[in-house]
């Protein structure tokens, strides 16, 4: 029988509760739970796994409503990353996950250990990583401290991404005040394992050694997982010493470590240590696999002298792992880690107990029961309120100020679309040698999968990031299922299969209804979504308490899809070429409400937003992809944030080539037809459009020729000539101007 | 021929290089770790590749230069062995006084990514044979700390010996002040020791190497090598 | 006892990294800044003890790894 832990004084330990971030009656349950109370280490514990962060308390209820089989999916939500079939006896394993309120404190360092973290998400299951995309949102540039967060986000990005050899291959960037105080850092990780050799984290084997692995233990970010947890205010820049550094180096050292030893039979189980570090890890492998965990503190390898159990099992100490070997097996483990120069420490095993109990210095620092810590976990369903509806907008009633030209300088080169050059420029996208499609190149970035080619294919992964916030916060529920049609759609216009996908769910403060009805109707728009389209969620994180002094961002399901190509050589891209027929697919009706058009030229950001026909979303799609897999189609691109004449000028900008195009559709004002943001369309371009009607005439997918490239300019039948140079200008000047070291 | 490529902690493009290696010469060539004192018997090419080798702490390539393989890759190469440093490996052969020069922080103070183009000042070196001289091809660079420095007589001697081996253009042929991204003194993106068998250079060819992925520019490169020693 | 090795860029080797602080300086009101250069700091813990020694010791450091005489030059000193 173990010493019960000393007891923290009981006033003390309700004080201390409190400032954890434990609720009263969260409290209660722990005292229940206990049967008396908890020490210092105990309530620790109690915190972050009761945390939001590590509980999904408020948004689990909801969680459920989203659909995750198909029968490509191999392990879906509630592994550290989602797994799929891609063929050739392969499996890709991807996830994407926030590091907002870290990267607001200290940009670099809080987007470099969010990439850091959701690499080994996925490599802990046994895949190598093949790419890393990112969703980010900004406040305005002239924002207070904005320029330094972005200038920071993408350094932290790059450097950490570009050493540990992971392309950075794509993702995208929005720009709105909403984000001013809280910008949003959502970092996805794709990667590629055998699919017979799937590492899982559920501990089995009482007896069995419990191993750590990876960079020593420092008092970095202790209450990380609880500050994630909680709205920003104006001190938030005081809690700046708890940022944890990331190490890439030790990172790439970790990941080739581990997968050497993932080619041997000694692992068990493994997991990643983030959020809640030693604590998250060890709870939930335990949990998982209904054993007990005895853990010997004295044993953890430690970077600074004198750390206490408290702080010791919740440091979020970067670069980390926990695993379970089989029995005998350590010596070989640790001369694999101690060839990487890792630190490699047995620290404690299982038991067939139940409870977690934690020893330091002789002794006993904790004694929880596991069971009733995952079960008596407390889950919210939180009153929610409906977003009230937007009217839908008469385009006629909306006079155009500038005509089309002025209006398409002004797009390009405005925030949400200009040209994300400087950007990526900082991103390494080529390591590894696989990329085909790298970021600007096409909707969708294309990674050819190296271990489908060492198998004779040529397998290649199609992989995304796509939101559009404004939709969202206009309409939460028509924006999620945008947010998810886009992902298809991106997949589909390189001609991808799409597959699943993973979301990270960034929201203000579920507490006020408002809030939680944002969320629960997002849910029920993906759920839609992913159901009419076979796109199954296979992995998450959510952010909730994305505010600043009351203020929440725009609600933002930003998703992550991956698709997969049978031959890489089948992509295609988004690059105009002279001597081509342009042929839009899908129904223009001029839709204004929500557009960057309405918002950039006529200074409104109002209206419903563009409603997703999910039948007709399917059909467009699904014959779009047929038609590319023919061959025929030289270029494609999906419509969306600035609709048509945007998305020509995309295509134009990229293959430094002109086009001549019809004119408008009679029946919509000209602007409308230009500018409208109607869901569900592409545009193609192929040598001769008369099989491509005729075909999408026979497949009822409405279908129209827009013209023809060539030239240098978009030349308008109604008049004005657009040279795509000098749009070129406007496109690319933007960000760089912006970010110039003054 | 036989290459063997060497791996460092922190090493990222040893998958590319060994890709492109055997592209060229039908097998994929082993590696070698930095720990071990010996090269295999028989080597013609040993190959320092990209990466952050060390996390490219202290300075990029510093510690590798002083890892245990490295004596044995100094011997090699006063042997009159081949070797090819592509970018930390570039940095690395400056850190270990195989080539003159050191390899500075971008002008720009920030990592590049992107397409370069280099023109092949010497095509009669087992590197470039397969290119003409004056030829420009396309490759990828990435990197923090490109910006090559060496003093003025230095570069006056490189110069006069014709040990530039690739310069940063345009696609035009033309060498600006714009085709020099990181700020290399003189525009110098490959370099060569006096015997012409050690190259150093900061862009990637081995990412140019597939017409499926991104175009064959870099090719000619490894089919150099590949060609010289099948001729040996 | 401790020996701190400074590394600096040598006269003559651009150094962006000094003339963007610089610059940057300026452009928040210090007035009248020349020349930055920046350079970096290694701290050693050395267990030797006589202080003759100890920076004849990290001297060797200094020029076999901690600094590129091609383009660094470093001074110590030890207390």
């Amino acid at each position: 029988m173990t010493q019960p832990p000393a007891p923290l004084p009981p006033e003390r330990a309700a004080q201390l509760a409190a400032e954890f971030g434990l609720k009263p009656d969260e409290y209660e349950r722990v005292l229940a739970i206990l049967g008396r109370a908890p020490s210092l280490t105990e309530l620790g514990v109690f915190s972050v796994m009761w945390s939001e962060h590590c509980s999904y308390k408020s948004s689990r209820v909801w969680l459920r409503g989203l659909p995750t089989k198909a029968p490509w999916v191999i392990h879906g939500p509630g592994e550290n990353a989602g797994v799929i079939d891609i063929g050739d006896g392969l499996a890709a394993i991807f996830k994407m996950e926030s590091h907002n309120h870290p990267s607001f404190i200290e940009p670099y360092q809080g987007a470099a250990t969010g990439v850091g973290g959701i690499l080994r998400d996925v490599f802990t299951m046994g895949a190598r990583p093949i790419a890393n995309l990112n969703a980010l949102r900004f406040g305005l540039p002239e924002a207070p401290r904005m320029k330094r967060v972005i200038d920071g986000v993408v350094r932290g990005i790059g450097g950490y991404g570009n050493c540990v050899g992971v392309p950075t291959v794509g993702g995208e960037v929005n720009f709105h005040p909403a984000y001013n105080g809280n910008p949003l850092v959502n970092a996805m990780t794709v990667g590629i394992a055998p699919k017979d050799r799937i590492f899982l984290s559920a501990a089995a084997g009482i007896g069995n050694p419990v191993v750590y692995v990876g960079s020593k233990t420092g008092r970095d970010g202790i209450h990380g997982a609880t500050m994630a947890s909680a709205e920003f205010s104006a001190d938030s820049e005081e809690k700046r010493p708890t940022v944890q550094i990331g190490d890439p180096f030790v990172e790439k050292l970790l990941i080739e470590a581990c997968l050497e030893l993932m080619a041997t039979d000694a692992i068990v189980a493994i997991q990643d240590m983030g959020a809640a570090g030693l604590t998250s890890s060890s709870v939930e492998m335990a949990g998982k696999g209904d054993v007990g965990i005895e853990l010997v503190l004295d044993d953890v390898p430690q970077r600074e002298a004198g750390m206490s159990a408290y702080e010791m099992m919740l440091s979020e100490s970067q670069e980390r792992m926990l695993m379970i070997l089989k029995p005998g097996r350590e010596a070989e483990a640790a001369a694999i880690f101690h060839k990487w120069e890792l630190d490699f420490a047995v620290i404690g095993h299982l038991t067939d107990t139940g409870r977690i109990v934690i020893r330091h210095r002789g002794q006993v620092e904790a004694d929880i029961p596991l069971a009733p810590l995952e079960s008596e976990a407390p889950l919210y369903r939180r009153p929610t309120a409906e977003t009230p509806k937007l009217p839908v907008l008469d385009a006629a009633s909306i006079p155009d100020p500038v005509g089309p030209e002025a209006a398409l300088g002004k797009l390009v080169g405005s925030l949400d679309l200009c040209s994300r050059r400087w950007i990526w420029d900082q991103y390494d996208s080529m390591v590894g040698g696989q990329t085909a499609r790298r970021p600007g190149a096409a909707d969708a970035a294309v990674v050819r999968v190296e271990e489908s080619l060492e198998k004779g294919g040529a397998r290649a992964l199609a992989m995304t990031t796509d939101c559009t916030p404004r939709y969202c916060a206009a309409d939460p529920e028509e924006g999620g299922k945008q947010a998810v049609a886009e992902a298809w759609r991106n997949l589909t216009a390189v001609g991808a299969r799409p597959l699943a996908i993973t979301d990270n769910m960034n929201f203000g403060n579920p507490e006020k209804p408002e809030i939680m009805g944002q969320f629960a109707a997002a849910i029920r728009g993906m759920a839609a979504a992913c159901t009419a389209l076979d796109f199954p969620v296979v992995s998450g994180n959510v952010s909730l308490y994305n505010e600043t002094e009351g203020r929440a961002i725009l609600p933002t399901p930003a998703i992550g899809g991956v698709g997969v190509l049978e031959k890489v050589g089948q992509a295609v891209g988004l690059s105009l070429a002279p001597g081509l027929d342009l042929v839009v697919i899908g129904e223009t009706k001029g839709w204004l409400g929500q557009s960057l058009w309405l918002r950039e030229i006529a200074g409104r950001e109002d209206g419903a937003p563009p409603p997703v026909d999910l039948a007709a979303e399917r059909r467009n799609g699904d014959f779009v992809r047929a038609r590319i897999l023919t061959g025929e189609v030289r270029a494609c691109h999906d419509l969306s944030d600035g609709g048509l004449l945007v998305g020509l000028a995309e295509m134009a900008m990229a293959g430094g080539c002109g086009a001549s195009l019809a004119p408008a559709l009679a029946g919509i004002p000209a602007h409308a037809f230009w500018f409208g943001e109607d869901q569900g369309r592409y545009v193609l371009a192929v040598a001769d459009a008369a099989a491509l009607l005729a075909a999408a005439a026979a497949a009822g997918v409405p279908a129209m020729k827009l013209g023809r490239s060539g030239g240098e300019a978009l030349a308008l039948a109604e008049g004005p000539s657009i040279s795509v140079a000098s749009l070129r200008v406007a496109h690319e000047a933007t960000l760089p101007a912006l970010m110039a070291e003054s | 021929m036989k290459a063997a490529i060497i791996l460092f902690p922190g090493t990222n493009r040893e998958r590319d290089m060994a890709l492109a290696l055997q592209r060229a010469t039908g097998h994929r060539p082993p590696l070698l770790w930095h720990r071990d004192t010996e090269l295999p018997a028989g080597l013609d090419l040993v190959v320092l590749p990209g990466g952050f080798s060390y996390g490219d702490y202290l300075r990029c390539g510093a510690m590798a230069a002083q890892s245990p393989i490295m004596r044995a890759v100094k011997e090699f190469a006063a042997r009159g062995g081949h070797v090819l440093g592509v970018c930390n490996g570039f940095q690395m052969l400056a850190e270990a006084g195989l080539l003159p020069g050191a390899l500075l922080r971008n002008a720009s103070l920030r990592f590049l990514s992107m397409d370069c183009h280099m023109r092949v000042e010497r095509a009669d070196t087992p590197f470039t044979g397969r290119f003409q001289r004056g030829q420009v091809f396309r490759a990828t660079m990435a990197h923090g700390d490109g910006n090559y420095f060496a003093d003025a007589a230095t570069l006056d001697r490189l110069e006069g010996e014709g040990l530039v081996a690739l310069r940063y253009a345009t696609p035009q042929g033309e060498v600006t002040a714009a085709a020099n991204r990181n700020g290399s003194a003189r525009n110098i993106a490959g370099l060569l020791s006096p015997n012409l068998r050690v190259l150093g250079l900061m862009p990637h060819p081995e990412n140019q190497v597939d017409p499926e992925i991104d175009g064959t520019d870099g090719l000619p490169l490894f089919e150099s090598l590949a060609e010289s020693f099948a001729a040996a | 006892m401790k020996a701190f090795v400074t590394v600096m860029p040598k006269a003559g080797v651009l150094d962006p990294q000094g003339k963007a602080i610089g610059h940057a300086l300026t452009g928040l009101g210090f007035a009248g800044i020349g020349e930055v250069r920046a350079g970096k700091v290694i701290e050693l813990e050395l267990a030797e003890t006589d202080p003759v020694k100890a920076k004849a010791a990290a001297e060797e450091m200094a020029r076999k790894l901690l600094a590129n005489t091609v383009i660094e030059s470093f001074s110590v000193t030890v207390g």
